[in-house]
């Protein structure tokens, strides 16, 4: 069996479980902890250690999506999950503007381990205070070229696309054969 | 006159008993087997004081780290501002900084000192000598444990051993995820060292390999691979011909590299789900 593996990363409480867990066909493994300090108002339930969520492609083939924690204080974990990963999708919530500085510092670091091909996913888009991914990505001060996808994690279709963008730019960088120029 | 053997005929919780016992001071000497590496436990008065492995002289701030009293940062601050480089400098820069009290690094190396030794109850066999008299080098910092509790820990720890190597007798095979776990897996608590264990689990590499990567030793590697396996998460290999893997260092995990048609299929999949 082979296997691929994506991380998903983004600042606490941005989506990333809800994210695996819309399209992982197994329940989302994961390592949630009642949360005990100021971040409480936030919500109640912090992932600690990673999620991990698989998606069988075809009998030896599957792809895992691996989910890093939130919290700061997990972030030595990063580097490990990142080892071997055909891409990395950056969370951000997009209606807390004061997420956004770590959202870039994550995305800084992710990049700083490997230059893996990554996408940024505006998330929670059907949120009435969410900035739209294009006003996102000039607040991140992200370059022209990044791409900033609109979200919605809890929406399976939404996280699906998201998925598929991320795996065209890989394809479109695993040059073993003339690229025919895709069209956006 | 120095005490000398193997691990093999005095175990070592039966030369740590007769330390205790005889209130002995020196420093007893281990010559792992293989790859084990070597230690030196030091004595006084039948209580332990210092211990290093594979003859590494650690420095205090890394033991702190090591045992997570300090963070990485902090213990970087402090070397930097050491001039000697003794553990009592680097002691007493750690409680002038108000990182942490004289009790808290006293703490922190016992802690250490036992995971170090309770790591060397799982050597069968290894040949030891024992030095009377002997004291560890002045600037190291040493504290006193009680042997009565190691000893008893130690034992415990032996029968684990017994019973794991008997549940997973072979290293040389690789795991894999469950395919379809059966248990709630909303309600498995891992540790850390779990996850880090799964997140290299794939099948080409083998258990072996999966620890000397993450550099866990082999006690803890079954402990942790046996635990997976009763929560149903992971699998083992079993090869139908028995082809031991070459004990190779491991360069990367081997998430390998993939070409254009395994992405294809990836892509295609989705598009349907
Ligand atoms: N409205 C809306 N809510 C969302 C969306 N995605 C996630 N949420 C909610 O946002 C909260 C945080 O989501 P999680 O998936 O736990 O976030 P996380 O990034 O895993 O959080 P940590 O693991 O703590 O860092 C939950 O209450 C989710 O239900 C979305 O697209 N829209
Ligand atoms: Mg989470």
């Amino acid at each position: 069996m082979q296997t691929v593996k994506m991380v998903v990363t983004g600042p606490f409480s941005s989506g990333k479980t809800a994210f695996i867990g819309s399209v992982s066909e197994i329940p989302v493994v994961r390592t949630e902890r009642k949360i005990s300090d100021n971040t409480r108002n936030i919500k109640e339930q912090t992932t600690v250690a990673m999620d991990f969520g698989r998606i069988t492609i075809d009998k030896d083939l599957a792809l895992y999506l691996f989910g890093t924690p939130g919290q700061k204080r997990f972030d030595f974990m990063w580097e490990i999950l990142s080892e071997g990963m055909l891409g990395f999708i950056v969370i951000v919530d997009s209606a807390r503007p004061e997420t956004f500085r770590e959202a870039r510092r994550i995305l800084d670091t992710f990049r700083s381990y490997s230059n893996t091909p990554f996408v940024i996913a505006a998330n929670k888009q059907d949120d009435e205070d969410a900035w739209p991914p294009d006003d996102l990505k000039i607040a991140l001060s992200l370059d022209q070229d990044m791409r900033v996808l609109p979200c919605i994690a809890t929406d399976k279709n939404s996280v699906k696309n998201v998925l598929l963008e991320l795996l065209y730019i890989i394809l479109e960088s695993t040059a073993d054969e003339p690229k025919p120029k895709r069209k956006r | 006159m120095a005490l000398r053997g193997n691990l093999k005929d005095v175990g070592l919780n039966q030369l740590l008993n007769l330390i205790n016992l005889a209130r002995k001071t020196g420093a007893l000497t281990l010559q792992g087997e293989g790859s084990a590496g070597n230690a030196h436990l030091f004595f006084k008065e039948g209580k332990l004081i210092q211990a290093s492995m594979n003859s590494q002289v650690i420095r205090l701030t890394d033991i702190l780290v090591k045992v997570g009293k300090l963070t990485p940062d902090q213990a970087k601050t402090v070397n930097a501002r050491s001039k000697v480089n003794t553990d009592k400098e680097l002691g007493l820069l750690i409680i002038q900084n108000g990182m942490l009290s004289q009790n808290d690094i006293i703490q922190g190396v016992k802690s250490y000192l036992l995971e170090s030794v309770y790591r060397l109850f799982t050597w069968r066999a290894g040949a030891f000598r024992f030095d009377a008299n002997i004291l560890p080098p002045e600037e190291r910092i040493t504290v006193a444990v009680s042997l009565d509790h190691l000893i008893l820990e130690g034992s415990r720890r032996v029968q684990e051993w017994e019973q794991l190597r008997d549940e997973l007798p072979d290293l040389d095979v690789p795991v894999k995820l469950a395919q379809r776990p059966e248990a709630n897996l909303r309600d498995i608590n891992l540790s850390v060292e779990q996850w880090k264990v799964i997140s290299f689990v794939n099948a080409h590499n083998t258990i072996r390999q999966i620890a000397s990567f993450l550099k866990i030793d082999e006690f803890q590697i079954r402990r942790i691979v046996y635990g997976l396996q009763t929560a149903g998460l992971i699998e083992v290999i079993r090869p139908a011909a028995a082809v031991s893997a070459p004990a190779l260092p491991l360069a990367a995990p081997t998430f390998r590299p993939i070409g254009r048609s395994v992405l294809l299929r990836v892509i295609d999949r989705l598009r349907k789900i």
